[in-house]
């Protein structure tokens, strides 16, 4: 579709957000619940949400922060969550780097999963014409709100959900959920069984180096049989050629 | 920890992530993402997401002790099955904390 002004275009991108709205909402609410049980004020819970403006990153923050992990080994495994918005930021550099600054800086802090997943096809078919910028907009504020106002929600639930639900739990599981659908292939598997066997084995590792450790060895193993898989397709594709030349 | 580190910890964190956010829209046509970094991060949310679910599953405690009576590997496992069949967040965090519920009211 083509947009006559950037107003329509925004307002598209608002809309086509909205139906991915149900899966944010409940990570917002056990993300504010988790960080008022920490023992933060609202103040502080809704300044971690604005700076890091990324639910798995806080969770596995929050989730290390009781723990006692060492700030230092916080920092580093958030960051490393993280990693794949350089894979995301490299996608969209070509239709986004040509914008001045009033608008690449503001769009780049509201890049999430979501509105990376809506727009990439979007972006490099071209259907979205000389307003995509505003489409992308669209979707990426959208979204940057629905999960401010849902952590919102969580902060002012958190003090009335008794111990005894064991809410805790829900972080886990709300990992679970954002796991499954990331196991593609045989080494994305490898790559989810290394990292977590080696996690639960060296929990005992301090300052949650365990964790650095595993999530290094699981790439390791994913990068190990995506490989070992190639080599395989490539044997098997010479060894065809061969016989097409005899 | 005191507040004061707590906020430089998020500052940190924040920083760093807008920095990845901007990295290739900031250095479009100047530095190309190297072939082997590429691809090893497309397998950096599998490993990390699985190293995080599997100890807070298996230790309920948080402390690395294993104990026998855990209600939690249950509901994990039908949780991702849960996960596996519907790709619903919603769903796999509702059956989740319904078996354990289930679990701790059935051992009580």
């Amino acid at each position: 579709m083509t947009y006559r002004t950037g107003t329509e275009a925004f307002v598209h991108g608002v809309r086509t957000l909205i139906p991915l709205t149900p899966g944010v909402i409940p990570f917002g609410l056990v993300t504010g619940v988790m960080a008022i049980e920490m023992g933060m004020s609202p103040g502080m819970s809704m300044g971690m949400t604005l700076l890091f403006y990324s639910g798995s990153a806080q969770l596995v923050a929050l989730q290390l922060l009781q723990n006692g992990a060492l700030p230092v080994t916080i920092v580093v495994t958030a960051l490393i969550i993280n990693l794949r918005f350089i894979m995301y930021s490299a996608s969209l550099a070509p239709y986004l780097h040509h914008l001045p600054r009033r608008w690449t800086w503001p769009v780049s802090y509201v890049l999430s999963d979501q509105s990376y997943a809506l727009c990439t096809l979007k972006f490099s078919s071209g259907e979205l014409g000389r307003f995509a910028h505003h489409f992308y907009a669209g979707t990426a504020v959208a979204m940057w709100l629905t999960w401010q106002l849902s952590v919102v929600a969580g902060v002012y639930l958190g003090a009335s959900i008794p111990q005894a639900w064991s809410l805790s739990f829900a972080v886990p599981l709300s990992f679970l959920a954002l796991l499954v659908p990331n196991i593609r292939s045989s080494a994305s598997l490898g790559a989810a069984v290394v990292g977590g066997v080696i996690a639960v084995l060296a929990i005992k590792m301090p300052y949650n180096l365990g964790l650095v450790t595993a999530s290094l060895g699981g790439v390791i193993a994913g990068l190990l049989i995506e490989n070992s898989r190639k080599k395989t397709l490539s044997r098997t594709s010479t060894d065809d050629v061969e016989r097409e030349v005899r | 920890m005191s507040d004061l580190a707590l906020w430089g910890m998020f500052l940190a964190v924040g920083l760093g992530t807008f920095a990845m956010r901007l990295s290739f829209v900031e250095l479009y046509g100047r530095w190309r993402i190297p072939a082997l970094l590429s691809r090893a991060l497309a397998y950096v949310p599998a490993s990390v997401l699985a190293a995080l679910v599997l100890p807070a599953v298996v230790y309920p405690g948080g402390q690395g002790d294993f104990v026998f009576d855990n209600p939690q590997i249950p509901a994990a496992i039908i949780a991702a099955w849960v996960a596996w069949k519907t790709r619903s967040t919603v769903l796999t965090l509702a059956v989740g904390m319904a078996v354990l519920w289930g679990f701790k009211l059935f051992a009580s």
